[in-house]
C-alpha cells in the first residue's frame, strides 16, 4: 500500500509519498526526507506551552522543547509542564526544566520576563 | 436551605429591572420612601428593555384614549428634560412613515387625523420634500407622514441612568435575586417575597417583570390578563457614514403588517428591523429565513444597504397583553399590589410618564412625603468621544487612567470603565460595561478589548480574574486555569 | 503638547517592527514607534507555537522568539516608541496625527512620512450573522487565545471551532493539549483554509475530525454556551434542510478570517482597495495619501508573518528614501489588474521613474490549482513576464519578487493566474 505524507517541516506542505518497497518520492529538499524518514519509525514533534511564574500575579512565560520529541511522550511533558513553575526574572532561552523524560530535551523559555 | 431574611419592612418594593422598574423606582425617589428594586439577572435593563428599536415614539399610532396614547404621549414630552438630567444619550431625530402607494397615503391621511387627536405633530410629506430629506431612499417611496418630535435613545443607559439616580436618591437594588413565591399576610398585609436566597418584607409591591409579569401575578391572585410573548430580530450596522439615514424610517401600515423600519441610533450605528413573531418566553434567537426577509423587506425603504457593514444580529422579546393595552393598575383582591404589565412599545417613550404616575399612586396610597433632598442631575459620564481637546487634557492631568484606551473601536478610555464599576448600579460584568460605554459594541466586538476590560472589572471589584463573568453566574469567562492544581 | 518626528509608525507588531528596522538601517533615525496594547511584539506574543522564521531566518522559531528579534533590535539603537497609547486620527493635509496615553494626554504630533501597520481583526459571529443566540462561550480563536497563553485559562473544556483558518487549527491543538475536548472543525468551504501542516500536526494528530462544505447554523444557550447546530452546506454554501446535528459543547471558536483593521486610513481619505479591503498601494507600498505608507495585516492579510515582514522593511526602506532623499518625479502611472482566478492584487499601481528596482507582487487565488501558470500581460495581451507555480491555495498567499519588467514599453499590467 502506498503512504502519502504532508511534510509539516516548513509551510509549504509538500506531499510526500513512500510505495510498498519503503520508496520515498515527492519530497522537494533534505529536511522533507528526513521528516517521512522519521515519521515511518518514530514520530517527533515540537512542543510549545506556558510555565506558571510563581512571584508573578497571573503570569505565564511562553516555552518551548529544545528540539523534537516522540509524539507519545506529548501528553506525558504536558502533564509536568502543569506542575511546573519558574520565579521571574527569566532570561530569553533559559532552560527550566532538563533532559525531560531522558530524552536529552530541554524545557526552554521563549520570551523574557523581568 | 435558609433564607436570609431581611429585616427592614420596606415600603415599596419593586420586582423588575427594565425601564419601567427603574423609572418608577426613580420617580419613588422623589419620596421619603425606604423602597428596594429586585433583579433576577446580573444588571439590570436584560431583557425587553435591551433589545428593542430604540425609538421614542412621537405617539401618533397608538388609538386614541388607551394607555398607550396617554402614556407615550406624556412620556415623548417628558424625554428630553429625562435624558438632559440624567446625561442620557437622545436625538430627535424625528421620524417618517413611508408610504408607496395610493392606498398607503389614505392610510396616511388617516394617521394624521388620529395625530390630532392624541396632541401630535403630524405632517404630510410630498415625494420631493421626503427624497430631499432623506437622499438614500429608494425610489419607490412616495410620501410620509413626518412626525417631528419622535426621537432615539440609548435604551441601556435610559433604564441604568434611571436605576443610579434612584440609588443616588436612596432606593436599593438587589441584583441575581430572582423571586420565586409571594405572600401577604392576611393579618398586617405586609408582603413576603421570597428569592431563592433572600425574604423581603414590603408594605407595596409593583409588578413590573415584563414578559413574566402574568406568572408574578399568579403567584398570589388569578391573573386577569395573559402574556402571549412577540419576538422582533434585528440586524445592526457599524456607524460607517453619519448621513446615511437620518430620520427614523417606518413603512406605512398595512393590513399585512407593520413593515420593518430602518433608523439610526444614539450612536450613529444604523438598526434595520424587527421582525414579529410569536414566541416562547426565552427565545431570543435568531435564524437565517427571517433575517433575510427582514434585509428583503428593508430594501423598499433603502435600496443598496451596505450589509458588508453588519456587526451583530439579535432579537428581543416583547411582553404582548392579550389585552392588547397596557395595563396599569391597583390589584383589586391584594391591596398595594400594583401591575405594570404588557408594556411593549411604545413602551421605552412611555416609561417616564408610567413611572411618574405610578409613584404618585404609590404615594398617595402610602401617605408619603416629599424626599427635600431628591436629586434629579445624574453626574455626568465623561466620553472623551465627545469632550473637546481641552477639557480631556484637564481630565487626564487629574485621573491619568482616562488617557488610556481600551476599546479602540468606540474610544472608550480606562477611566470611564472604572468610573462605570463604582458609580451606583455599577457594572459588574463584561455585558454590564459594555452597556453603560459601548466598550465590545464595535465591529471587532471585544475581540480586542475584552481581556483587559476583564481585568480591570477584576481589579476594580477586587476578586480573581476568573470570577468576571460575561453576564448571569454561569457566564464565567475564564473557566478551566490551564497550570497549577 | 506638540511634537515632531520624521517617520511615525502606528502598531508595533511584526509589521511596524520590521518597517522601523528597515527604515533605520536606511539611514533614518528620528522614528516614532505607536503601540497601543501594553508591550511591542504585537498579535506574536500570543502565538506561542512555533513555525515562524522559516524563510526570513532560515529557523524555526515561536511567536515570541520572532518578536524578540526585532523588539531587540529596537531597544539596542534606542528607537523611541509609545505604549499603551492610541493613535484617534491622521490628518493627512497637515501631515499630523493625534494620539492619547496617561502621560502625555491628548497629544498633536507631526510627521513626515507615515507607516500605518494597524495589524487585522478577527471576523466575529455578527459579521457572518450565525443565526441562534448570543451567549457566553462564542469567541473569536485569537481572543481564546490570549486567555490561554496569556493569562493561562481555558474558556471552556468541550469546544467546537468553526472555520479551518490556521489560528483555529493551532487552537485545536493548543486546547486539546490543554486537557480540552476538542469535538471537530466545521468549514463552509470545500477545501481548508489553513495551511497543510496545520491540518497534519494540529487535527490529524490529535483525531480531531474536519467538516468540509459545512457550517454552524444555530447557536444554543442564553447566558452560556449550551450547544450548536452544524448543517452541510450546498455549492451556494446555503445550509441543506435535514443535514442538521447538534453538538452539545461549552465553547465555539470562529477562525473564519481576518480583515485589515483599515478603519482610520479609510476615513482619512485613503483610497481603499475593495478587495483586500485595505488601502490601495503603489509599488513601494505608498497609500493615495502624501507620504503615508501602509504594510503588513492592515494592508491585506498574510498567511506567513516571514511576508509581513519582507513586505514591510519595503514601506520602511521607501519611507526613509522620501523623507531622506525627498519626492522623485515619475514619468507615468501603470495601472495593475488581475483576472477571474485571483481575488486580488497588489500593488495597485506602479509609478515609473528612471530606474526602476524589484517589484514585489502578492496575490491570492480563488480556488485551489495544483499547476498554475502566472503571466504579465501588457495592455495589447502581450507575455512580458511568465512564472510556473503548483499547489496555489487560497489559504496561501503567492509573494513574488519581479525584477526587469519593460515598465517604460507598457501602459498597463494585467497579471494572470491560469490552471495547467
Amino acid at each position: 500500500m502506498e503512504n502519502e505524507f504532508i511534510c509539516i517541516v516548513c509551510p509549504k506542505g509538500c506531499r510526500i509519498k513512500v510505495d510498498n518497497e519503503g520508496n520515498i518520492s515527492g519530497y522537494t529538499c533534505l529536511r522533507g526526507l528526513n521528516y517521512v524518514q522519521e515519521e515511518l519509525t518514530c514520530p517527533k514533534r515540537m512542543l510549545t506551552s506556558t510555565v506558571k511564574v510563581s512571584n508573578r500575579k497571573d503570569t505565564y512565560v511562553s516555552v518551548k522543547t529544545s528540539s523534537s520529541i516522540p509524539k507519545d511522550l506529548l501528553l506525558k511533558v504536558m502533564e509536568e509542564l502543569k506542575k511546573a513553575s519558574v520565579e521571574a526574572p527569566v532570561k530569553m532561552h533559559q532552560v527550566l526544566l532538563k533532559n525531560i523524560f531522558d530524552t536529552n530535551v530541554d524545557i526552554i523559555a521563549t520570551k523574557e520576563i523581568k | 436551605m435558609s433564607l436570609n431574611k431581611n429585616k427592614d419592612v420596606f415600603d415599596c418594593l419593586i420586582i423588575g429591572g427594565g425601564v419601567i422598574g427603574c423609572s418608577i423606582a426613580r420617580y419613588l425617589s422623589r419620596f421619603n420612601i425606604n423602597a428596594i428594586l429586585l433583579e433576577k439577572h446580573s444588571d439590570v435593563c436584560e431583557e425587553v428593555s435591551s433589545a428593542n428599536s430604540a425609538i421614542v415614539h412621537s405617539g401618533y399610532d397608538p388609538k386614541p384614549g388607551t394607555l398607550k396614547a396617554k402614556f407615550n404621549v406624556l412620556g415623548n414630552k417628558m424625554m428630553e428634560q429625562v435624558c438632559k438630567d440624567l446625561d442620557v444619550p437622545y436625538i430627535k431625530n424625528g421620524s417618517l412613515t413611508i408610504g408607496f402607494n395610493g392606498d398607503d397615503k389614505k392610510t396616511i391621511l388617516e394617521l394624521i387625523e388620529r395625530a390630532k387627536i392624541n396632541g401630535v405633530k403630524a405632517r404630510f410629506i410630498e415625494k420631493d420634500e421626503l427624497h430631499n430629506m432623506e437622499p438614500n431612499l429608494n425610489e419607490e417611496c412616495l410620501c410620509a407622514l413626518y412626525a417631528e418630535d419622535s426621537a432615539i435613545v440609548s435604551p441601556f443607559e435610559l433604564t441604568i441612568a434611571f436605576m443610579e439616580n434612584a440609588m443616588d436618591n436612596g432606593v436599593k437594588l438587589s441584583l441575581d435575586s430572582e423571586v420565586i413565591n409571594i405572600e401577604r399576610d392576611i393579618d398586617n398585609g405586609l408582603y413576603h417575597v421570597y428569592t431563592n436566597k433572600d425574604e423581603f418584607i414590603a408594605k407595596s409591591l409593583v409588578n413590573a417583570t415584563g414578559l413574566y409579569s402574568d406568572k408574578i401575578l399568579s403567584l398570589i391572585e388569578k391573573p386577569s390578563y395573559k402574556i402571549n410573548p412577540r419576538k422582533g430580530e434585528y440586524i445592526l450596522l457599524d456607524h460607517f457614514n453619519a448621513n446615511f439615514v437620518k430620520h427614523t424610517l417606518f413603512m406605512c401600515p398595512t393590513k399585512v403588517g407593520k413593515g420593518v423600519l430602518v433608523s439610526p441610533t444614539t450612536s450613529y450605528n444604523y438598526i434595520i428591523g424587527p421582525s414579529n413573531e410569536l414566541t416562547d418566553i426565552e427565545d431570543t434567537s435568531t435564524d437565517f429565513e427571517t433575517l433575510n426577509e427582514i434585509k428583503e423587506v428593508a430594501s423598499k425603504l433603502i435600496k443598496n444597504i451596505p450589509y458588508g457593514e453588519v456587526i451583530r444580529t439579535f432579537a428581543g422579546t416583547r411582553p404582548n397583553p392579550d389585552t392588547d393595552d397596557f395595563i396599569i393598575e391597583e390589584s383589586k383582591e391584594n391591596p398595594l399590589f400594583f401591575n405594570v404589565g404588557g408594556i411593549m412599545s411604545p413602551g421605552l417613550a412611555s416609561s417616564p410618564a408610567i413611572g411618574e404616575y405610578v409613584s404618585n399612586l404609590i404615594k398617595e396610597k402610602l401617605n408619603l412625603s416629599e424626599n427635600l433632598d431628591y436629586n434629579p442631575i445624574r453626574r455626568k459620564v465623561f466620553k472623551l468621544t465627545s469632550l473637546g481637546k481641552d477639557k480631556y487634557n484637564e481630565l487626564i492631568k487629574k485621573d491619568p487612567t482616562y488617557g488610556h484606551i481600551i476599546c479602540r473601536c468606540e474610544k472608550v478610555s480606562e477611566g470611564e470603565i472604572i468610573d462605570s464599576i463604582h458609580r451606583n448600579c455599577g457594572a459588574r460584568t463584561i455585558k454590564g460595561v459594555k452597556k453603560r460605554l459601548r466598550a465590545g459594541f464595535g465591529k471587532c466586538q471585544g475581540c480586542f478589548c475584552q481581556e483587559e476590560v476583564l481585568k480591570i472589572l477584576a481589579r476594580e471589584l477586587n476578586v480573581d480574574i476568573n470570577q468576571i463573568r460575561y453576564k448571569d453566574e454561569g457566564s464565567e469567562i475564564l473557566k478551566y486555569p490551564s497550570k497549577g492544581e | 503638547m506638540n511634537r515632531a518626528v520624521d517617520l511615525v509608525i502606528i502598531g508595533g507588531g511584526s509589521a511596524g517592527l520590521s518597517a522601523a528596522k528597515s527604515a533605520y538601517e536606511n539611514g533614518l533615525k528620528d522614528i516614532l514607534i505607536i503601540e497601543r496594547s501594553s508591550e511591542l511584539g504585537g498579535i506574536l506574543n500570543q502565538c506561542i507555537h512555533n513555525g515562524f522564521g522559516l524563510h526570513k531566518f532560515k529557523e524555526e522559531l515561536t511567536g515570541p522568539e520572532y518578536a524578540y528579534k526585532y523588539i531587540s533590535f529596537i531597544k539596542e539603537n534606542n528607537i523611541p516608541y509609545l505604549l499603551d497609547t492610541l493613535v484617534y486620527s491622521i490628518s493627512p493635509k497637515n501631515k499630523e496625527i493625534t494620539y492619547s496615553n496617561s502621560e502625555e494626554g491628548y497629544t498633536t504630533l507631526k510627521y513626515k512620512a507615515l507607516i500605518f501597520a494597524a495589524g487585522c481583526n478577527e471576523r466575529t459571529q455578527g459579521q457572518i450573522m450565525t443565526p441562534g443566540e448570543r451567549p457566553n462561550g462564542v469567541f473569536t480563536a485569537g481572543l481564546a487565545q490570549r486567555y490561554l497563553n496569556i493569562d493561562g485559562y481555558l474558556v471552556g473544556k468541550n469546544v467546537y471551532i468553526l472555520g479551518s483558518g490556521d489560528i483555529g487549527l493551532i487552537m485545536a491543538r493548543r486546547m486539546k493539549l490543554e486537557g480540552a475536548n476538542v469535538i471537530g472543525v466545521s468549514e463552509i468551504m470545500p477545501y481548508s483554509n489553513g495551511l497543510n501542516r496545520n491540518i497534519v500536526q494540529c487535527l490529524n494528530d490529535f483525531n480531531i475530525p474536519l467538516r468540509l462544505h459545512n457550517t454552524v447554523t444555530k447557536i444554543h444557550g442564553k447566558n452560556q454556551l449550551e450547544g450548536i447546530t452544524i448543517s452541510d452546506v450546498d455549492d451556494d454554501l446555503n445550509p441543506i434542510k435535514g443535514s442538521e446535528e447538534f453538538i452539545k459543547c461549552d465553547t465555539l471558536l470562529l477562525s473564519i478570517g481576518l480583515y485589515p483593521f483599515n478603519a482610520m486610513l479609510k476615513n482619512s481619505g485613503a483610497k481603499v482597495n475593495l478587495e483586500t479591503k485595505g488601502a490601495y498601494v503603489d509599488q513601494n507600498l505608498e497609500t493615495s495619501l502624501d507620504s503615508i505608507f501602509s504594510c503588513g495585516n492592515v494592508l491585506h492579510v498574510h498567511d506567513l508573518v516571514d511576508y509581513v515582514s519582507l513586505e514591510s522593511e519595503i514601506a520602511g526602506k521607501n519611507a526613509a528614501k522620501l523623507v531622506l532623499e525627498g519626492r522623485k518625479i515619475y514619468d507615468k502611472v501603470i495601472l495593475t489588474s488581475h483576472n477571474e482566478n485571483m481575488s486580488y492584487l497588489l500593488p495597485n499601481e506602479i509609478k515609473v521613474y528612471d530606474s526602476v528596482e524589484n517589484i514585489l507582487f502578492s496575490f491570492r487565488v480563488k480556488k485551489p490549482i495544483s499547476k498554475a501558470e502566472i503571466l504579465f500581460k501588457d495592455e495589447n495581451g502581450n507575455i512580458i513576464e511568465k512564472f510556473n507555480k503548483v499547489d496555489l491555495l487560497p489559504s496561501e498567499m503567492v509573494q513574488l519578487n519581479v525584477s526587469d519588467l519593460p515598465l517604460n514599453d507598457i501602459n498597463s499590467l494585467k497579471v494572470e493566474v491560469r490552471a495547467l
